[in-house]
């Protein structure tokens, strides 16, 4: 059998295994790890091959189906991407198993959350694989219904349910307008295999038309603003490692059919060079603020996926500006920040969401202001937690800053040499980016901060212990992967070689790459020396302190006499009003109680609430106003059998009729 | 001789706050604190011992080495008028940018660490300032770039000379006003910040380190004279001519000075603005940054 098809096997094996054996939680998940591992396992070898070498790797098969081949291929870009597919995949379960624990009464079905969680990942491979419209389209599909069941785990919460729906569909909204583009596509060539599109014999125009179909399609999916509304209800709605699985990895298949349609519509124009730029510096701006204004930790990490994804976009868009314009240097540095941040954001997003949930698990809620002073309660998590907070505000010395700093310097690079007329969008990236980081790490000083320093806030965080080893070891590969990256960035940098490559000749990277390679070389040194010097000062901190008194006193209260009582403290609210106030225009973040008024003010009690506002002031009221012109059509359907058969009937002979007359 | 640029980095950095105070003083009509104070202070602070909130859970003791370990290696990318900076690339201002963000982060962290309301103010302004403070730097960095073609801080600041400012002085100045602009809400000085006030609820950096004591007080304090000189050096060197004259070295110390007067100047002269301006102050850093960018393209 071809390596390739054991990819798809395997998983799909031990999930339906699980299923099988569905009775027992612990075997169910068990089957599941062993069916993904597998796949991790046979997957070695050809995603080495083909992301070293550059060859792909095919398998024809026949199909009865009409409209081309079964064709699966591995070239270095589907390798990339499928490495956090199958990296984390059986990571997230390794996880996932413990944490399910908790759901252990009789109404809850883990077989089938593993055969779809399993689904998801077989999804996700068949879509990396496929070349051809149609097992693609399927593929897509398979990989957008799986999740589905998956946020349903928890169907006896209305929340879960809501969720769920909204994520159908905008997903289906979404996949509409691919299976649009792929059949206008097709219409360029003789079938819907990939290989035989034939993009330049379109007219420019309806590329661009078409690129927008696929735009916008895949956007839903990756949660560009303005189609991102289903992430910040899916991913807290969700078990935490299926969150995790979703955001870190899900999401970026919304990536690889961005640069997947690019290369069947014929390579980049700078026009949508400029689009991915545009949309990513919105995503990434509104992500990072609509994640301050939040209260629930998995939402506002679910918002700071949009953040991410509106970074890639920029790395993405500089790249393709780069190229279009024929800048080898820029369209190299562009392009591998931005996929290397794809790699990145699944580590760092899977630990901080494998973090949520073992807050969830141990404190019963996710609100960040019940909770506080868990640093000292779960330190493990906590330090995972914090490494996993530095990494996504692109701090050195972690991986985030290694992309994050590879589109930077595209970028700045791009701004000297480029024309007036074109070079806008590179200044944009650069202002963008740095006001992104700045308030990534306002957010999350916020989320760390008011979560594990301080006191508890409640008795849920009062009570709080640490998870068992098999829930924080997972995160601390991922902790160890994310410091990794950061400190050998150059042999990391290799990684997206080869997928680079698939959109410049080879012989044009080579010098932009070696100058990567250079900076990132000092960088990780220079990130090296900073934890090197760190220590180094922290030692001559003990020394020095070594004979003297070390006292534990009250925090500085300025004479108040209960500093330290809980409620006196900051919360996370009160540390993102300067931004949330700011930004109100924005935001409309809705403020409820009372507002201390007069002189002397008596009761005061505040309370701030900032609903997505997209989906407050332009979905709600669009999907209202459809569903309120469709109940005028009610009056056709009442549960009468009769008179649907009528109905049948009645069509049924109008188009006989219609057949007859020779109108169709 | 590229050590030599480190080495008077971290030997005269906590000078530089001295002429500030100085010159505050003599403006004020007082004789000021001598010169070294600022040594005195650190090494009264390393003898002594230390006290931890009991609230805290070990970032307050993270903090200091952190911000110091990134502030240290900050001074080997910033060139000090003519001599070049130990390690410079081509992007290493966005390296010397994220390690200040590092050390703010850290900074921050350890003051949520100790739990109290005021310390939790002070870290959720400077989150805030420092957010709009980054596309100004960014953008007026991107301007140099622009001018001189390259992207290092070395081969940026060093490569200006007289005939920039004979074709781009308004940018040039644009940019200068922008870095200041940058420079006095980075380190936490009026118009943004007052370094001495008395009211915990107005301050911003000040009161982020109210619970510090000790060694790692001296470490902050370290920090805070590193990173006011390094921000400095950056404008000064971009007024100082390209070569390696020892001249333009002594140029380059007394155009420290006169930054430090000009501080000592705008503090003595002027009230800090109310914390809904700063936004506004800062926004307009920017909008200098940018317009400065948009001079040199239609030029």
């Amino acid at each position: 059998m071809s390596p390739l098809l054991w990819l798809i096997f395997l998983p799909l094996a031990g999930g339906l295994i699980a299923v099988i054996d569905g009775r027992s939680r612990t075997r169910s998940a068990l089957w599941a790890q062993a069916g993904l591992f597998g796949c991790l396992v046979a997957a070695c070898r050809p995603v080495f091959f083909v992301l070293s070498t550059g060859t792909p790797l095919v398998l024809h098969l026949p199909w009865s189906m009409a409209e081309g081949n079964f064709q699966l291929m591995l070239d270095p870009l589907s390798a990339f991407f499928l490495l956090p597919v199958v990296i984390l995949g059986p990571l997230f379960a390794l996880y996932g198993a413990p944490y399910m624990r908790h759901y252990s009464d009789g109404g809850y079905r883990h077989g089938v959350h593993w055969f779809f969680y399993n689904l998801l990942a077989v999804g996700m491979i068949l879509v990396l694989l496929a070349r051809n419209g149609l097992l693609f389209m399927l593929a897509w599909e398979v990989m957008s219904l799986a999740p589905f069941f998956l946020v349903l785990f928890h169907d006896r919460e209305k929340k879960a349910r809501f969720a769920a729906w909204v994520y159908l569909v905008a997903g289906h909204l979404g996949g509409v307008l691919l299976l649009l583009f792929f059949l206008l596509l097709g219409t360029s060539g003789h079938s819907l295999d990939f290989s035989t599109f034939q993009p330049l014999s379109l007219s420019p125009a309806f590329r661009h038309l078409l690129f927008g179909l696929a735009f916008v399609g895949f956007g839903v999916k990756a949660g560009i603003l303005p189609v991102h509304v289903w992430l910040p209800e899916a991913h807290p709605a969700a078990p935490s490692h299926v969150s995790a699985y979703m955001s870190g990895v899900m999401i970026k298949m919304g990536i690889y059919g961005i640069l997947r349609a690019v290369l069947l519509l014929g390579g980049p124009v700078y026009s949508w060079g400029m689009i991915l730029v545009v949309t990513g510096v919105v995503s990434g701006i509104l992500g990072v603020l609509f994640a301050l204004a939040q209260h629930d930790l998995k939402r506002l990490l679910a918002y700071h996926s949009v953040e991410n994804i509106g970074i890639i976009l920029l790395g993405l868009g500089v790249g393709m500006i780069g190229i279009s314009q024929g800048r080898p240097l820029v369209a190299v540095f562009g392009l591998a920040g931005g996929l290397l941040h794809v790699l990145n954001h699944s580590l760092f997003k899977g630990m901080l969401f494998l973090g949520a949930g073992s807050i969830q698990h141990q404190c019963a809620t996710l609100e960040i202001d019940e909770l506080g002073g868990l640093k000292r309660r779960m330190p493990k998590t906590a330090f995972c937690f914090l490494v996993g907070s530095a990494a996504i505000c692109g701090l050195p010395p972690l991986n985030g800053f290694i992309s994050e700093f590879l589109i930077y310097s595209g970028a700045v690079h791009g701004q000297t040499i480029l024309s007036a007329a074109t070079v806008w969008p590179l200044l944009l990236t650069l202002a963008g980016l740095a006001l992104i980081g700045g308030l990534a790490a306002a957010c999350f000083v916020k989320a760390y901060g008011i979560i594990f320093l301080g006191s508890p806030r409640s008795s849920h965080a009062e009570d709080a212990g640490e998870t068992g080893a098999s829930m924080y070891l997972p995160m601390g590969l991922l902790a160890v992967a994310c410091i990794g990256i950061g400190l050998a960035a150059p042999l990391f940098l290799q990684l997206v070689r080869k997928p680079v490559g698939v959109f410049l000749p080879t012989f044009v990277t080579l010098l932009p790459f070696a100058d990567a390679a250079y900076q990132l070389r000092i960088i990780s040194l220079v990130g090296a020396g900073v934890i090197l010097l760190g220590l180094g000062f922290a030692l001559l901190r003990a020394l020095l302190l070594r004979n003297r008194p070390i006292r534990r006193e009250a925090t500085w209260g300025c004479g108040y006499q209960y500093p330290n009582a809980a409620r006196m403290q900051y919360t996370a609210s009160s540390f993102a009003r300067p931004i949330t106030l700011f930004f109100d225009a924005i935001l409309r973040s809705r403020v409820t109680g009372n507002v201390p008024e007069g002189l002397v003010p008596t009761r005061i009690g505040v309370e701030t609430d900032t609903p997505d506002p997209l989906t407050r002031f332009c979905f709600t009221p669009l999907f209202v106003g459809i569903s309120g012109f469709l109940g005028l059509l009610r009056w056709m359907q009442h549960g009468r059998v009769q008179l649907y058969i009528l109905y049948i009937v009645t069509t049924l002979f109008l188009l006989l009729a219609a057949l007859a007359e020779g109108w169709l | 001789m590229s050590l030599t640029a480190v080495i008077l980095s971290l030997l005269l950095s906590p000078l530089l706050l001295s002429v500030i105070n100085r010159s505050k003083a003599l403006l004020a009509g007082r004789r000021g604190a001598p010169m070294l104070q600022p040594y005195f202070d650190l090494v009264r602070l390393l003898k002594k011992g230390v006290v931890y909130s009991n609230v805290s859970a070990g970032l307050v003791q993270l903090a200091p080495v952190c911000n110091l370990a990134a502030l240290m290696l900050c001074t080997l990318l910033v060139p000090l008028g003519p001599l070049p900076a130990l390690i410079h690339f081509q992007g290493d201002f966005i390296l010397l940018a994220y390690l200040m963000g590092l050390g703010r982060f850290v900074t921050m962290l350890g003051a949520l660490d100790t739990g109290s309301s005021f310390e939790g103010m002070g870290a959720s302004r400077e989150a805030f300032f420092a957010a709009l403070a980054e596309p100004a730097f960014f953008l007026a960095m991107a301007g140099l770039a622009k001018m001189t073609g390259s992207q290092s801080l070395t081969g940026m600041l060093q490569t200006i000379s007289m005939d920039h400012w004979q074709h781009n002085a308004p940018s040039l100045l644009l940019i200068l006003v922008a870095l200041f602009l940058v420079f006095l809400a980075e380190n936490a000085r009026i118009p943004v910040d007052d370094p001495t006030t008395h009211l915990e609820l107005t301050m911003i950096h000040e009161v982020m380190i109210l619970d510090h004591s000790g060694p790692d007080l001296a470490m902050i304090e370290y920090g805070v004279a590193l990173k006011i000189w390094l921000m400095a050096a950056i404008a000064a060197s971009i007024l100082v001519p390209s070569g390696t004259n020892p001249l333009w070295l002594a140029l380059f110390l007394v155009l420290m000075a006169v930054i430090g007067v000009l501080v000592g100047l705008v503090e003595s002269s002027m009230a800090r603005l109310r914390l809904i301006r700063v936004p506004q102050l800062l926004i307009g850093a920017g909008v200098f940054a940018g317009l400065a960018l948009f001079l040199e393209f239609v030029q």
